[in-house]
């Protein structure tokens, strides 16, 4: 077979911005799992809510407001998808997860499980699974920028980049900052940080809003590339698991270098053999596993 | 014995097939403190298999079980393998991520029928002798009381194996890795190996139980390799009371009932079931045996002093 480097290069490019999606769900996940120690099986359902809020913001609240003419942009659904799901995510945290840290981690997945079965459930009622395209994007993310090696869409440039600012904006904030520091420490002795002064039930609810907040905003984000439907988080968050397993849940920057090198992988693979381009992040974590069974960059227990 | 006669025939089959992959379930989260997010691979692997076996190799129906149950056994050796070592939650996730492998498998190899499944399986001949798909006429209304009494001989085959496993000092060691693994190491007991047999019984069993259903329905499909199905496993078990015997069953029969029952109001069924989990999670930790056992515990403690 020719592969022309023009088709590998696009193809990379395309994987990368998988990957920039892959890269900022896993954070969210690790952010998560870092202080409640649970895996949030809802995560893919609150990226849905996310892209469905950007939606309905552009679509419905114009009319619902009695104003036919009005949408909600896209720059206001940036900011105001991620504030809405977050504080659904408070809620969640405040009045179920919150019961659950004393029992067996694994009630936390099955409650997230469902929680996840209800919101795909809700929207599979109103709207139909082959999805809905969002019209919202903005007129300056249109067109294509000329990469010299390639024309490449504006808009999932700016994707790229707009994710990866997120990533390592979020990455600095818990390495480097003095909160950062009281999340670790609380991660590693929430009874002695709680001993400082430190609210750490507070903590842990902001947390938990934090990091699905940045799923939403993920959802956001992939709203203008992919169709909206009910099932697109269904699909997202096996296969982040799957990066998750890979780079082992242990840190902030291996989530988020799995994550892209993972979604350039795929994209390699679309190039080289496309039949297997969906089962190859699994095939990886197979590898991986009989490597290193904690993951990439996890610690062993 | 006499359920057929009671209620809708295919609804008691279908009711016997996911019990009996619930109780092989059971055996793995109940018994060894293992969750498998993954177990849709076994049922719904072992379903294709046999359904390919039966349609296009010929084989009789019980044959074409024995090599869906053989078939998920070794597919359980392969991801016992792979898993066994981590615990909890990355237990959970790396078994739901080979699972997903097996519904990529299931969906773009050519012999499964991609996204229409793998139809029209038929039912075939007991031992080349009993007509599976043979119906009688009892009260005017037919009734395939071969199949029945076929797929209930299998369910009771399989929930003997189950017992027996877990009322023996096999089961009894596999209770002690639950509650203390460090010990039961030091006891020297082979924790991984007893672990991957316990994974490798209750995959070969959940096979048996899929490999059923898709001679039950004449039919291997997507839904049985997703992760749906992998979910809602958990939810029977969950709901009927983990590490109960009969809890398994319970919550089998309590969740097809739902779905049977709802199946009118279309796709607010997942947000019922949803529901379900998440009451069950937050307040019903025990499952519906689970309570009436301590009920019955609680009552015969008053009552003895």
């Amino acid at each position: 077979m020719h592969l022309s480097y023009q088709m590998v290069l696009a193809q990379l490019m395309l994987g990368l911005n998988n990957g920039a999606f892959y890269a900022i769900l896993s954070l969210g996940l690790a952010v998560i799992f870092g202080l409640l120690n649970i895996i949030n099986f809802a995560h893919g359902a609150l990226y849905m809510l996310g892209a469905f809020v950007a939606l309905l913001g552009y679509n419905e609240l114009g009319p619902l407001l009695g104003m036919p003419g009005f949408h909600m942009n896209y720059w206001t659904a940036l900011i105001v998808s991620p504030l809405v799901v977050g504080l659904l995510g408070v809620l969640i945290e405040k009045t179920m997860l919150k019961r659950l840290y004393k029992v067996d981690h694994l009630y936390g997945l099955l409650l997230t499980f469902g929680l996840a079965l209800i919101l795909q459930g809700v929207f599979t009622n109103y709207f139909n699974v082959s999805g809905v395209s969002y019209n919202g994007k903005p007129e300056i993310l249109r067109g294509v920028v000329n990469l010299k090696f390639m024309m490449f869409p504006t808009y999932r440039l700016w994707s790229i980049g707009i994710s990866l600012t997120v990533c390592f904006a979020t990455w600095f904030i818990i390495e480097r900052t003095k909160l950062g520091s009281y999340l670790r420490a609380g991660t590693e002795n929430p009874s002695m940080v709680q001993a400082f002064g430190v609210n750490v039930p507070l903590m842990i609810t902001l947390t938990y809003g934090f990091g699905v907040g940045l799923a939403a905003f993920a959802g956001v984000v992939a709203a203008p590339i992919f169709s909206v439907s009910p099932i697109m988080g269904a699909e997202m968050i096996i296969t982040v698991f799957a990066v998750v397993v890979i780079g082992g849940m242990g840190s902030i920057m291996g989530s988020i270098i799995t994550g892209l090198s993972l979604g350039m992988v795929e994209g390699l693979t679309k190039v080289i053999y496309p039949p297997a381009a969906n089962t190859v992040i699994f095939f990886m974590m197979i590898l991986v596993l009989l490597i290193k069974p904690a993951g990439l960059f996890g610690k062993e227990e | 014995m006499v359920a057929p006669f009671l209620a809708y025939p295919v609804f008691v089959m279908q009711l016997l097939c996911f019990a009996l992959f619930a109780c092989a379930f059971n055996l793995l989260i109940g018994y060894t403190g293992l969750l498998s997010f993954g177990h849709a691979a076994f049922f719904g692997g072992a379903a294709y298999i046999t359904g390919y076996l039966v349609k296009h190799m010929g084989l009789t129906p019980e044959l074409g079980v024995l090599a869906g149950t053989l078939a998920a056994g070794a597919m359980g050796y392969v991801f016992g393998s792979l898993t066994i070592r981590r615990q909890g939650i990355y237990f959970a996730m790396i078994t739901l991520a080979l699972a997903q492998v097996v519904y990529f498998i299931a969906l773009k190899a050519p012999f499964t029928g991609g996204e229409d499944g793998l139809q029209d399986v038929p039912r075939g001949m007991l031992f080349g002798l009993i007509d599976l798909g043979h119906s009688y006429h009892v009260a005017g209304k037919p009734l395939e009381l071969n199949l029945y009494y076929f797929v209930f001989t299998i369910f009771c085959l399989g929930f003997w194996i189950i017992h027996r496993a877990i009322h023996s000092p096999f089961g009894q060691v596999l209770k002690a890795i639950r509650e203390n693994e460090p010990r039961a190491i030091s006891l020297g007991y082979k924790v991984e190996r007893l672990k991957l047999l316990a994974f490798v019984l209750s995959a070969s069993l959940a096979g048996t139980a899929g490999a059923t259903k898709s001679i039950v329905f004449q039919l291997a499909s997507l839904t049985d390799v997703s992760w749906h199905t992998s979910g809602e496993v958990v939810l029977m078990t969950l709901l009927g009371g983990l590490g109960t015997v009969l809890g398994p069953v319970v919550g089998a029969f309590t969740v097809i009932t739902l779905h049977s029952e709802l199946s009118a109001i279309g796709s607010w069924v997942t947000v019922v079931i949803g529901v379900t989990f998440v009451v069950c999670v937050l307040a019903f930790r025990r499952g519906i045996v689970g309570e009436v056992l301590e009920i019955i515990r609680a009552w015969s403690l008053k009552h003895n002093d």
